[in-house]
């Protein structure tokens, strides 16, 4: 039961490495940016954001040699029989090389990314009608991106990540159980402790960049 | 227009994001994430937390051509995806399920119509027209009841639920939905049907209503 889970302690901030530090200065002083001062995304950004901006397949090449694995073992994990695993996984891939475009750092994570593409693609498989899932927010990739809020992203998930490893094992493994489908429904609620207020402020940071998109929707 | 009020509670939030809802469940929650930035954020961060899982994922050995398989489809041509866009008042995942068409209304009396969009053994969809000042007719749900409003508003004794509002309703909830003055009320409403009420109510309803 996981309402019986302490909540978990407020992850100490881990602190700005040199690189970020230099970007963030600029932004402060008001300077644009120069090539100088790429800022430091994760690895995990930086190929996707080269798949989408420049169709890079060695970038490509990169994530399907972290994911592709661990998607594999995460569809087997969730129902699927060996034999399609590698189907799906193979789905998944082309699908995030498809729909690249549609990738936004400033309110999400790679992994979050393609983690619902592998969701979707699974119930799909169960399932006569497709999953229903949310209108798409159209990106306009010519904005401006705002390094500091990718950045800042990238922290909020740091910390939470954090906040994950310190969970005692069987209390992770419920909230693995959950994201995987493995579990119908009790354990997973608010009262799992995990602290996704901040990043959910963040992720509304970055949905507010997309405000011409929203506006009408309401 | 008003601003949303009444969101989709995080305990169902987080069974959408896992992927377990029925699939007219699922639909209600996707049209009301498709009108409202604060769920989509939360959504979002939910596939934040399955994506680290992922990331935490042991490794499978792959068979030695997947990846030169995969690599070689990159230039293939593929079939748009049939995409359903908002059209009116009814967000995509809407237009998805009435395919594209406008609805077709099928008479209830008094003015109200309904338009059936599935009925499947765990779930049943409907979109609902209700002229102003017409209380919604008996529609003895016997499990969880989840209506979204896509155009005017209803009032009952839990409050005024306007566009975009969703209302989570179960069985002990007597309530009488009645449409406010002004436009005709059209909502989204979903239901499990009695086959499913002992599996799937229960154990949806326990984080939210603390049985
Ligand atoms: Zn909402």
């Amino acid at each position: 039961m996981l309402d019986t889970l302490a909540p978990l302690e407020k992850p100490v901030n881990p602190g700005l490495r040199s690189g970020q530090m230099s970007v963030l200065a600029g932004l402060m002083d008001g300077d644009g940016l120069n090539e100088a001062e790429t800022p430091e995304f994760n690895d995990q950004t930086i190929w996707m954001l080269a798949v989408r901006d420049k169709r890079d397949r060695s970038a490509f090449a990169l994530l399907f040699d972290y994911f592709a694995p661990r998607l594999k073992a995460f569809v087997i994990r969730s129902g699927t029989s060996a034999g399609q695993a590698e189907e799906i996984v193979q789905d998944v891939m082309l699908t995030v090389w498809r729909k690249a475009a549609l990738f936004d750092p400033h309110r999400s994570q790679t992994s979050a990314w393609i983690y619902q593409i592998a969701r979707n693609r699974q119930i799909d498989l169960f399932r006569k009608n497709r999953r229903p899932v949310p209108e798409e927010l159209d990106l306009d990739l010519s904005d401006e991106p705002d390094p500091s809020q990718i950045i800042a992203m990238e922290q909020e998930v740091g910390q939470l990540k954090d906040a994950l490893a310190r969970l005692k094992p069987n209390q992770r493994e419920i909230i693995e159980q959950a994201y995987l489908g493995e579990l119908t429904h009790q354990e997973i609620s608010t009262q799992t402790g995990l602290p996704l207020g901040t990043i959910k402020s963040r992720i509304r940071l970055g949905l507010e960049r997309l405000r011409h998109d929203l506006k009408g929707m309401r | 227009m008003t601003a949303i009020t009444h969101h989709v509670p995080d305990a169902l939030l987080a069974n959408y994001a896992a992927g377990n809802l029925p699939y007219a469940f699922s639909l209600v929650v996707a049209a009301h994430i498709s009108l409202c930035t604060e769920c989509r954020a939360q959504l979002e961060a939910h596939h934040v937390v399955g994506g680290l899982m992922l990331e935490n994922a042991s490794k499978e050995d792959l068979s030695a051509d997947l990846k030169n398989n995969v690599l070689a489809q990159l230039d293939d041509a593929v079939a748009p995806q049939e995409h359903y866009r908002r059209s009116g008042i009814y967000p995509g995942p809407v237009m998805e399920a009435l395919k594209g068409k406008p609805p077709r209304w099928k008479s209830l009396g008094l003015g109200v119509r309904q338009s059936i969009l599935s009925a499947d053994h765990d779930s049943s969809l409907r979109l609902l027209y209700i002229p102003a000042g017409t209380a919604v007719p008996d529609h003895s749900h016997n499990g969880l009841e989840l209506t979204l409003v896509l155009q005017g508003s209803f009032s009952d004794d839990t409050g005024r639920f306007g566009v975009g509002d969703l209302e989570v309703a179960d069985q002990h909830l007597e309530h009488t939905p009645t449409a406010d003055p002004g436009d005709a009320c059209i909502c989204l409403a979903a239901t499990d049907s009695p086959l499913r009420f002992r599996s799937i109510v229960p154990r949806l309803l326990q984080p939210l209503f603390r049985i």
